[in-house]
């Protein structure tokens, strides 16, 4: 398909800014101005429109097809929310108005759903007070971070280690890393979760805190979450909760419950707000009351007259982690998912997200290998079986098989401790049809695998390409087309 | 309201199928770690969640006339803008881990990362980051990596937005973080030099700055390579319609806000953080990158590429612990720019100069009201003195329906009766008027 750049006519005309109501006056002398045009393209309105909307049709998303992506939480992403974002009320408030005199009377409602959703979201995790400020579950996790170091700094504490189960998600030790700490590993046990022994030999006084998924990104759930917590307190470490997979949970158990120090929410999972292909996300954190005073500022109050207002002055606190309140679009969706599942339709999201896993869980474990044949929570794990291996088939010739039968696939090679590992979450929103739909496929594919391995390396043939080299990509580098 | 589609048969038969119960789903998590409270209002309908939310924006005002920038702005948003990121194709899609089946998102990257370096005159783009200003500390922590120094000059004519923001990054690091202070409304050049050595890792610098007015790096570009060091210059991408491009003054790595390419203002997200570089620098940028390929049948294909620089595969040796970026965003601002296109973007970025100007004149013609700086180089922001304190004729002026501008004492001592003035091609030769006669009358 063309490049933008390659449909570009000189001189063609798109969205034109219309006649000026004051002067033209050449007010910039010449050599502050660039010499030629920026190079963009020159095409019509419908050009731009038939260009994007014929990208549109080479994706898979949600709305197009079953999206198993594992620890993503791929669910249905309600239109209302989208349709609410776009009110005016809320899209053109300029996020400046509130730290000026007056400003804040005039976008009450705005600082109203903040706070309401650090009220909401405090009781789902059973914390004491949430920054809605992080951008995306990442940067939630360097926020945690440094929370986490401000709270060492505070008590004089000089401690350098951060520990991490080896099934972590890449994030957590390239968050912990880049907020200056050294990151030592802990190795999962037979049971597929941290191994105690190997933790309590890691832990000292250079610890600064344990940072963990749970249910992990085996889909399974810890149950001496509360041991390890009370370990890493031991040495006055704080334990760091990693909410990606918090929809496996939600409305039954919570990580303030379990011991947890900090948490982050991934809004763009569990409260169904959409990916976009690659975020916007967001990434709230939450912490106990003793770290409440560490938070960025500025935290949103609710006053004695029911008014709401900005507070800056929080001597302990971090500082500024995003230019305002977060991304306010996102965290309003989130906030409006929540208000319509409300309590029961919350506690039936893990119920049936966890159903969903176990239900594809069961089914395909006698055609796949399971990398524990257990009870799992939102996700499962596995990998190919020793004949699929012997026939040379890997798992990312089932993943292209699977585009062929109309399902994204599941997420590949992750976590990394399973060999040939493929993580499959249904989520709650997938219906029995879609999945025994999905089921049928990866069984056939395991057929295929003995009978004919060769037609699962032709796959996938109803793309628009099929398996690019991504090594010429990273050698060739082409990354721009400069023009 | 709920989006869960099994009945309860169903459920009943998928659990009998598979041999348990729904309370045998939550068996292995230890009953004294059930859930203490789980305290939480009954769901609403979508017609009662629809008025639950148009009472609350209806408590934001939106009918105040804005002359409030301050680094986000009230641009022009084209209809087919929201058209076209509203098509759940791509929306409802996640990072393209497979490219078979994210043909659409990748592509659109590449053009996203070609349409930033042909804006900024440099060689290559990321994907997105969240914002200019983590924007700006990722571009800071890349020129550390690169020169191997921990100093970096950073002036205080820089987003004072973003100077806090890398502050608190920077905390629990061992940076040498030193501002500069302009003079008359520019990057004091005498003071960068005299703090510039071989220990400088990088000077940052904004154009136009956060006081609106316009300056050319080249010089700065050229001392801090003699030293070994990087340029970082942020970038209002409007103003490069018409402006000198970092990439023509020299400069290493370019970052900005993309807000204005077609983002409401949304109270302050999402919004975009854009980055491009020279190309040797490639290896050092964080964030996602996509990079054209063939396929197996020699078909043109994008991929996500150099991958070993991120945190799926580096972990804690990553560049950056970036995983979601602003995607949609990006998507957003390409399709801005290739609406707007070459002619659109230059005649947008001249608008706003000159209604910036037409105010300028109107403003200043008021007896009292006194242009700041003697620079008359200012791009579509430019700050006035006021015979009273800012942040009062702000708070009166509120009140007639205008957001007049942004008082500068919030970030700048000896400012307070400055107020920093905005202008976008939004604003009328009317509304001009009327805030003109509006401040006239407050004084």
């Amino acid at each position: 398909m063309k490049l933008l750049f390659e449909r570009s006519v000189p001189g063609r005309r798109g969205v034109c800014p219309g006649p000026s109501d004051v002067p033209t006056s050449v007010n910039i002398k010449d050599d502050l101005l660039r010499d030629r045009g920026a190079a963009l393209p020159e095409l019509s309105e419908l050009d731009v429109v038939r260009h994007f909307t014929e990208l549109s049709r080479r994706n898979f998303g949600v709305d197009t097809n079953f999206y198993p992506l594992g620890s993503c939480t791929m669910k249905y992403n309600p239109k209302v929310a989208e349709r609410i974002a776009s009110y005016p009320g809320f899209a053109h408030l300029h996020p400046l108005l509130p730290q000026l005199r007056m400003g804040g009377m005039l976008i009450q409602g705005a600082l109203a759903i903040l706070h309401e959703m650090d009220v909401l979201l405090r009781e789902i995790t059973g914390m004491g007070g949430f920054t809605m400020q992080p951008m995306a579950g990442a940067h939630g996790e360097l926020t945690g971070m440094m929370i986490m170091a401000a709270y060492h700094r505070d008590k004089g504490n000089k401690k350098t280690i951060l520990l991490a189960p080896d099934s972590a998600h890449g994030t957590n030790p390239a968050s912990a890393a880049i907020a200056g700490y050294r990151v030592v590993s802990i190795p999962s046990d037979a049971d597929g979760v941290m191994d105690l022994k190997a933790l309590k030999a890691a832990i000292n006084d250079e610890v600064v805190g344990v940072m963990l998924t749970c249910p992990n990104t085996l889909g399974l759930f810890n149950p001496h979450i509360r041991e390890i917590c009370d370990l890493i307190h031991s040495v006055d470490g704080l334990a760091y909760y990693d909410g990606a997979n918090l929809n496996a949970i939600v409305g039954k158990a919570r990580p303030g419950d379990f011991g947890f120090d900090i948490v982050h929410l991934n809004l763009h999972k569990t409260f169904a707000t959409p990916h976009g292909g690659g975020g916007p996300g967001a990434g709230p954190v939450g912490v106990r009351d003793h770290l409440v005073p560490f938070l960025p500022v500025s935290v949103v109050v609710k006053r004695a007259d029911g008014t709401y207002a900005l507070e800056y002055d929080r001597p302990k606190s971090i500082g500024y982690i995003a230019p305002f309140y977060g991304n306010f679009g996102i965290v309003l969706r989130a906030y409006v998912y929540i208000l319509l599942l409300g309590k029961d339709g919350l506690a039936r999201v893990a119920e049936n997200a966890v159903l969903n896993a176990n239900y594809v869980r069961c089914k395909l474990k006698d055609h796949y290998a399971p990398a524990f044949d257990k009870l799992c929570k939102h996700e499962c794990v596995f990998s190919t079986t020793e004949k699929m291996a012997a026939n040379g088939v890997h798992a990312i010739d089932i993943a292209k098989a699977l585009i062929d039968r109309g399902f994204h696939p599941p997420t590949v090679y992750f976590p990394t401790i399973v060999k040939e590992a493929m993580m499959i979450e249904p989520t709650e929103t997938e219906s029995k049809e879609t999945l025994d739909a999905f089921i049928a496929a990866m069984i056939e594919i395991a057929e295929l695998a003995q009978k004919d391995p060769e037609a699962l390396k032709a796959a996938p043939v109803t793309t628009p390409v099929s398996r690019p080299n991504e090594t010429a990509a990273a050698k060739n580098l082409d990354i721009a087309c400069l023009g | 309201m709920e989006f869960i589609p099994h009945t309860v048969e169903q459920q009943q038969e998928m659990l009998s199928e598979i041999g348990l119960t729904m309370d045998g789903l939550f068996a292995d998590i230890p009953a004294d770690l059930k859930a203490k409270s789980f305290n939480l209002p009954a769901g609403l309908s979508e017609m009662e969640a629809r008025s639950r939310l148009a009472e609350l924006a209806g408590k934001n005002s939106i009918d105040l006339t804005l002359f409030l920038g301050g680094g986000f702005y009230d641009h022009f948003i084209p209809s087919a803008v929201y058209s076209i990121i509203s098509r759940s194709e791509f929306y409802t899609a996640y990072t393209p881990y497979q490219p078979e089946l994210s043909q659409g998102t990748l592509q659109a990257i590449y053009e996203y990362q070609s349409a930033i370096c042909r804006l900024t005159d440099m060689e290559v783009s990321n994907a997105s980051l969240y914002d200019g200003g983590t924007a700006m500390y990722e571009a800071m922590m890349m020129a550390l990596r690169i020169t191997g120094r921990n100093r970096v000059i950073i002036d205080d004519s820089v987003n004072p937005i973003y100077r806090v923001m890398i502050h608190s990054y920077t905390r629990n690091l061992q940076i040498d973080l030193e501002e500069t202070h302009c003079t008359d409304g520019l990057a004091d050049r005498n003071e960068i030099l005299d703090k510039l050595d071989d220990q400088t890792a990088a000077i940052i610098v904004q154009n136009p700055n956060f006081f609106g007015c316009i300056d050319d790096f080249t010089d700065l570009a050229k001392a801090a390579h003699e030293k070994g060091a990087l340029l970082l210059v942020s970038c209002y991408p409007i103003s490069l319609g018409i402006l000198k491009t970092p990439g023509a003054m020299g400069a290493d790595i370019v970052t900005g806000e993309g807000q204005s390419l077609g983002m409401p203002m949304s109270f302050g997200g999402p919004y975009l953080g854009f980055m491009a570089a020279r190309k040797e620098h490639v290896r050092k940028m964080p964030g996602r990158v996509v990079g054209e390929t063939t396929d197996r049948e020699g078909r043109r294909a994008f991929v996500l590429t150099l991958q070993a620089r991120e945190q799926h595969i580096r972990r804690d040796k990553a560049t950056s612990n970036i995983c979601s970026n602003e995607a949609l965003c990006a998507l957003t601002a390409l399709v801005y720019l290739s609406l707007l296109g070459k002619e659109g973007l230059k005649e947008t970025a001249q608008r706003c100069a000159d209604k910036a100007s037409y105010a300028y004149q109107r403003l200043t013609a008021i007896r009292g009201v006194e242009p700041r700086f003697k620079t008359r180089w200012f791009f579509n922001e430019f700050v006035v003195d006021l015979p009273c304190e800012a942040a009062d004729v702000f708070a009166r002026l509120i009140e007639k329906g205008f957001a007049a501008g942004f008082p500068l004492s919030r970030y700048y001592k000896k400012m307070e009766n400055s107020m920093l003035i905005c202008v976008t091609e939004k604003r009328t030769k009317q509304e001009i008027g009327m805030l003109a006669e509006a401040l006239e009358s407050v004084l």
